[in-house]
């Protein structure tokens, strides 16, 4: 096969790719953007959602509710570090870093001491598989997945739309202006964590029954995956954010998917798959340089 | 009303940068009384305010407030007393958030938040009324992001985020030191009516003798934390600015 025709055939898998990565960098968008921190829980909520999730259907649970029960089980990854920031006053980054650390051990137990536990898309009822990403009709992973995105990011509209919602992102925008309104900053700041953090262990979930699998290094470098969505949805899509909060998180699945394409694109270029990691680091520097290559402040 | 009885607070203790911001500081305010706070760079004025506040937990003393002991209340549970607004006009508003959102979040100090809507239509039309009279223009503006507005429309919004829910204390900390003479004036003047209006009691911080001696009815000159001159009424009205630069001196 030449270089175009693998890299056409290999379209429908960096949709699905970027859809599910996708969710993970809306958790990523809502901590980085949102509450203006850096969490690094989410390289093992990934991993503890897909855990989770695929033990949960080997043991006869149906996917779905596997798949909140591992949302619900990184939500929980959320609240640690949450607490360890807050209660703990330990920095952000270095409160995730641990949670994170932490979880290597608990995915580990949970997939019973095995770095990797498969699930057959054949021996049970999953929600999405690759095996039918290019196959028409309703067992396509693609549309179920815009189907959760839309919702998903119509629930978030929704929820950063209340009282609650405005409290944390008042506390990501200005704490100082937030507390002096009455704002309990720590509860907003954990809050914010557990809903990121179960967002990105729910695509954890979707990713392992995805690919037929979890592995307890699936989360290795997810932060940079979802940091690059973020920035690159804001650069290719950045006159839609003016308009608002439910675009930019669409931006941010768009991101996601861009990303998968482009890295689709250099693998058809004739690099190979032990380079990913270097080449997730070169789209995400380059991303990441070219809003300032442009000139003009950015603060605005 | 407030009531700070030997209110102690000291900076990095032990170490090389200790500093004693406030030392022994005992005031105190009567309903509806306006003390404008003067004193040199390092007196504790700040450090008095964000005392009041709850920014830090004093080493020692008692803070009451309206005959409620707040001196272990965490800050935002007693900002429901308090209307702040700071000298950086960056520090009061959320400046990614809209006009009308930074005020709902203001309608709603001291109330618990839930999951309702967080801005009513009527709030909207409630709103508009109260920017109307600043001339500011802001009323017709309700959904453009307060990072776009000026210092000076920002303490202005600030001022009347602070307000909204009336506070039982307004705490202002040279809150137009980073204006132009002009908008200074003018919000300065704003602050005057909404104090009156709804007869706020109220702790003013300024540099500006003239006016510290035009506003309020009480004026304290602080000094190395504690208060060096505290004048009142009558008293206070025959003041001028050449007295205050004696006691300055001593
Ligand atoms: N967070 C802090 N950490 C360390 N030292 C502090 C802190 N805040 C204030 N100080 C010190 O406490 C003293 C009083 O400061 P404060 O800000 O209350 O003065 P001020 O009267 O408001 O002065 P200014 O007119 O310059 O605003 C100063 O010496 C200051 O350096
Ligand atoms: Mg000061």
């Amino acid at each position: 096969m030449n270089a175009i025709s693998s890299f056409t055939a290999s379209l429908p898998g960096a949709c699905a790719q970027g859809l599910i990565w996708g969710i993970m960098a809306l958790g990523v968008f809502l901590t980085f953007r949102v509450l203006n921190t850096s969490d690094l829980t989410v390289d093992g909520s990934i991993a503890t959602g897909g855990a989770a999730c695929i033990m949960l259907i080997r043991s006869g649970v149906p996917a779905w509710t596997a798949a909140l029960a591992a949302a619900c089980c990184g939500m929980l990854a959320g609240l640690v570090t949450g607490l360890l920031h807050t209660r703990c006053r330990i920095p952000a980054i270095l409160s995730g870093i641990l949670t994170q650390l932490a979880l290597y051990s608990v995915n580990l137990r949970i997939m019973g001491s095995k770095a990797n536990q498969p699930v057959s898309v054949d021996k049970y009822s999953l929600m999405l598989s690759q095996r039918y990403v290019r196959a028409a009709g309703l067992s396509n992973p693609i549309p179920l997945l815009v189907m959760i995105i839309s919702a998903l990011i119509g629930l978030a509209y929704y929820f950063f739309g209340t009282e609650i919602g405005c409290a944390v992102r008042a506390t990501g925008n200005n704490r100082v202006m937030a507390r002096a309104q009455g704002i309990d900053t720590d509860r907003a700041t954990i809050l914010g964590l557990i809903v990121a953090n179960g967002l990105v262990a729910f695509s954890g979930a979707l990713l392992s029954q995805y690919q037929g699998f979890a592995d307890v290094n699936m989360g290795r470098g997810a932060i940079v995956i979802g940091l690059a969505a973020v920035i690159i949805g804001e650069v290719v899509f950045g006159k839609l954010l003016a308009l608002n909060f439910a675009l930019r998180m669409s931006s941010v699945v768009f991101g996601a998917i861009v990303y998968y394409i482009v890295l689709q694109l250099v693998l058809a270029l004739g690099l190979n798959t032990n380079d990913l990691k270097l080449i997730s680091a070169v789209i995400v520097a380059a991303f990441l340089t070219l809003p300032n290559m442009k000139g003009g402040d950015r603060d605005a | 009303m407030l009531e700070m009885i030997d209110v102690c607070k000291t900076f990095n203790p032990g170490t090389v940068n200790e500093k004693v911001a406030l030392d022994r500081l005992s005031l105190r305010l009567e309903e509806g009384d306006f003390v404008t706070v003067i004193g040199g760079n390092g007196a504790g004025k700040s450090t008095c305010l964000n005392a009041v506040a709850g920014s830090f937990a004093v080493d020692s003393g008692k803070i009451l407030l309206g005959g409620v002991d707040i001196t272990h209340m965490p800050a935002h549970v007693r900002a429901k007393y308090l209307g702040r607004v700071f000298q950086d006009p960056m520090m009061g508003t959320a400046p990614d958030m809209w006009i009308e959102e930074n005020l709902a979040l203001a309608a709603r100090r001291g109330k618990k938040r839930g999951l309702k809507w967080s801005i009513s239509e009527r709030e909207r039309a409630e709103y508009r009324e109260l920017l109307a009279p600043l001339g500011l223009g802001l009323e017709n503006r309700l959904q453009t992001k307060v990072g776009l507005l000026s210092g000076g429309q920002r303490q202005a919004l600030t001022l009347v985020m602070a307000t909204l829910k009336k506070p039982q204390l307004l705490l202002l900390d040279e809150h137009t030191a980073a204006l132009d003479p002009k908008t200074a004036a003018v919000v300065l003047e704003l602050s005057d009516r909404v104090v009156q209006e709804h007869s706020l009691t109220t702790m003013m911080v300024t540099h500006n003798m003239r006016d510290a001696l035009a506003h309020g009815n009480r004026l304290i000159m602080m000094d190395e934390g504690r208060v060096k001159l505290d004048v009142r009424g009558e008293e206070k009205k025959k003041l001028t600015v050449r007295d205050l630069l004696e006691v300055f001196e001593i």
